[in-house]
């Protein structure tokens, strides 16, 4: 379980986050919705343990992550996947070699050929099956945040962080993508905390969706409660009417 | 906060101040980040591969300015010299004099701006374009880091090439100023070679190989630096490869002198 209690964060004298609470229970999909610059990517950096907040903490599975720093830190990260939002593919490596790449670099002995067999794998499972020999900027975008999920799942980790996965696709490629998290899920069950704009579809894959909204969570709740919330911003927010509470600058 | 006069008074003592911390700051940053490669440098397991790379991306892509340069740097010199000589009647002192500036100066100095220019910047461009890209921080929550896998095999390519690079200067410029002077000018091979033996010394070459390994570290050091730390966006990018390339001149040329006063 992934526990953030009162996280804050300041650049300068902008507040983005501003006591932000919430609770990822072990193995669900969570969702977090909200503007685009209200600090969704900073908050899961703060998860990632790349962003340090001003106050607040953040435990996973009981571990103060914080204060951690070196080795420890390492320890926690080791049990997890990203998907950035821009797909932060190796550009320098073929596809293939991008996935097989956190394999390799893990210690503790394999058989050879154990690699490059659960790559391959992780590869067709995204539908990549034929594309491991290009490189990163030979494929469509769609591809790159395909092989950006292998890459991330090929570990096999217990906690996965997808940061805008769908974002900048075309409708059919949301939904692949979609049912293929749902898809990696359904083997996996990793605990996932995914960062969408992809309204109605989240509420269809999430467990629970919550709303970051000026710095603080303003509700959380299984789709259903969220769609029929009486908050006027998540309303005005679901429905994306230019009338509301959430001021349009 | 107190706005009375006082405070008003005291705004730009504050704005300095808060200006000083700034700077003080990012020179504690740019040092740590040497220092921190320093450790990782001596940490287990050694990533040889990329380190083989980047040998071949700072060092042989570089390798045809450097005989370029090296050469008409040679030629040049050799022009001049035996110009200047001449008039005292010693055109016989062209070797080592050619030698003595290439091998203790122009060699390590030059070599060094070239690579800078040639590989820095290109080194500069590609760990930025890592950073606003999220490579770096896809390798930090891989549990990797970064300054392992990143930052200290270009410093120790850096140790490697730049004294591997500033002889091939030191060589084919001696061949240029060779050519001039002795091919073109008249003077016999014999006096060329001959003289330069016996004016230059182990410590004369000694001189050059500190210069360029420490040039090496400096130039890595400031590019993979300024790659690392880049502002965002492809501006961002652009704009730390320049400040990379103008910064590693001037220190090349500011320790260049510091070193020169300081070796034999
Ligand atoms: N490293 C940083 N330094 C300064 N400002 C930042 C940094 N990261 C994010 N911000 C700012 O924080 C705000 C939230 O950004 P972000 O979390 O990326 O938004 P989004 O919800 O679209 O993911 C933005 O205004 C952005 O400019
Ligand atoms: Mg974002």
């Amino acid at each position: 379980m992934i526990r953030v209690e009162n996280l804050y964060k300041a650049f300068g004298d902008q507040r983005v986050l501003q006591g932000v609470t919430l609770e990822v229970n072990t193995g669900e999909i969570m969702i977090v919705i909200g503007r685009s610059g209200g600090g969704k990517s900073v908050f899961l950096r703060h998860l990632l343990g790349l962003l340090r907040p001003d106050a607040g903490r953040i435990w996973v599975d009981g571990v103060d992550i914080t204060g951690l720093r070196g080795r420890a830190l390492d320890r926690v990260r080791e049990r997890y996947g990203v998907v950035f939002q821009g797909g932060a593919l190796f550009d320098s490596m073929t596809v293939f070699d991008n996935v097989a790449f956190p394999l390799r670099e893990k210690k503790g002995r394999r058989r050879p050929g154990e690699i490059r067999d659960r790559a391959e794998e992780k590869l067709a499972q995204v539908g990549l099956g034929g594309a491991g020999h290009k490189y990163p900027d030979e494929i469509s975008g769609g591809m790159r945040k395909r092989a950006a999920i292998a890459r991330a799942l090929v570990t096999e980790p217990e906690i996965v962080f997808f940061d805008e996965p769908t974002t900048g696709l075309d409708p059919v490629l949301v939904n692949a993508i979609h049912h293929l998290i749902l898809d990696l899920h359904q083997k996996s069950r990793f605990t996932a905390v995914m960062v969408s704009h992809e309204i109605p579809e989240i509420f269809e894959i999430a467990q629970r969706v919550a709303m970051l909204h000026e710095g603080v969570i303003v509700e959380v709740g299984e789709p259903k409660v969220i769609q029929e919330s009486a908050n006027p911003v998540i309303q005005q927010f679901i429905r994306g009417q230019i009338e509301g509470p959430i001021r349009v600058t | 906060m107190n706005r009375g006069p006082t405070a008003t008074l005291l705004r730009p003592v504050e704005s300095l101040g808060r200006a000083s911390l700034d700077v003080v700051e990012s020179l504690g940053r740019f040092g740590f980040f040497l220092g921190e490669a320093a450790v990782w440098t001596f940490i287990p397991p050694f990533k040889v591969l990329q380190l083989l790379q980047r040998i071949h991306f700072v060092g042989f892509r570089s390798l045809s300015v450097i005989i370029l340069t090296g050469a008409f740097t040679g030629m040049v010199l050799g022009l001049q010299v035996f110009l200047t000589l001449s008039r005292f009647g010693s055109e016989a002192f062209l070797g080592p004099a050619v030698a003595l500036s290439l091998i203790r100066e122009l060699g390590p100095v030059l070599a060094a701006l070239m690579v800078t220019g040639r590989a820095g910047s290109a080194l500069t461009a590609e760990i930025g374009i890592m950073r606003i890209t999220e490579q770096i921080d896809a390798l930090t929550v891989m549990a990797l880091n970064p300054m392992r896998y990143l930052i200290v095999p270009v410093i120790v390519a850096g140790l490697i090439t730049f004294p591997l690079m500033t002889a091939i200067f030191d060589v084919v410029g001696i061949y240029g100023g060779f050519l001039v002077g002795v091919k073109l000018l008249g003077l016999s091979e014999g006096t060329y070679f001959g003289e330069m033996q016996t004016f230059v010394d182990m410590s004369d070459i000694m001189t050059g190989f500190w210069k360029s390994l420490s040039f090496g570290v400096i130039v890595t050091w400031v590019c993979a630096y300024k790659g690392y730390h880049t502002g965002h966006g492809a501006e961002g990018v652009s704009r730390a490869t320049t400040e990379a390339v103008v910064l590693s001149s001037v220190l090349i040329l500011v320790w260049d002198y510091f070193l020169g006063s300081v070796l034999p």
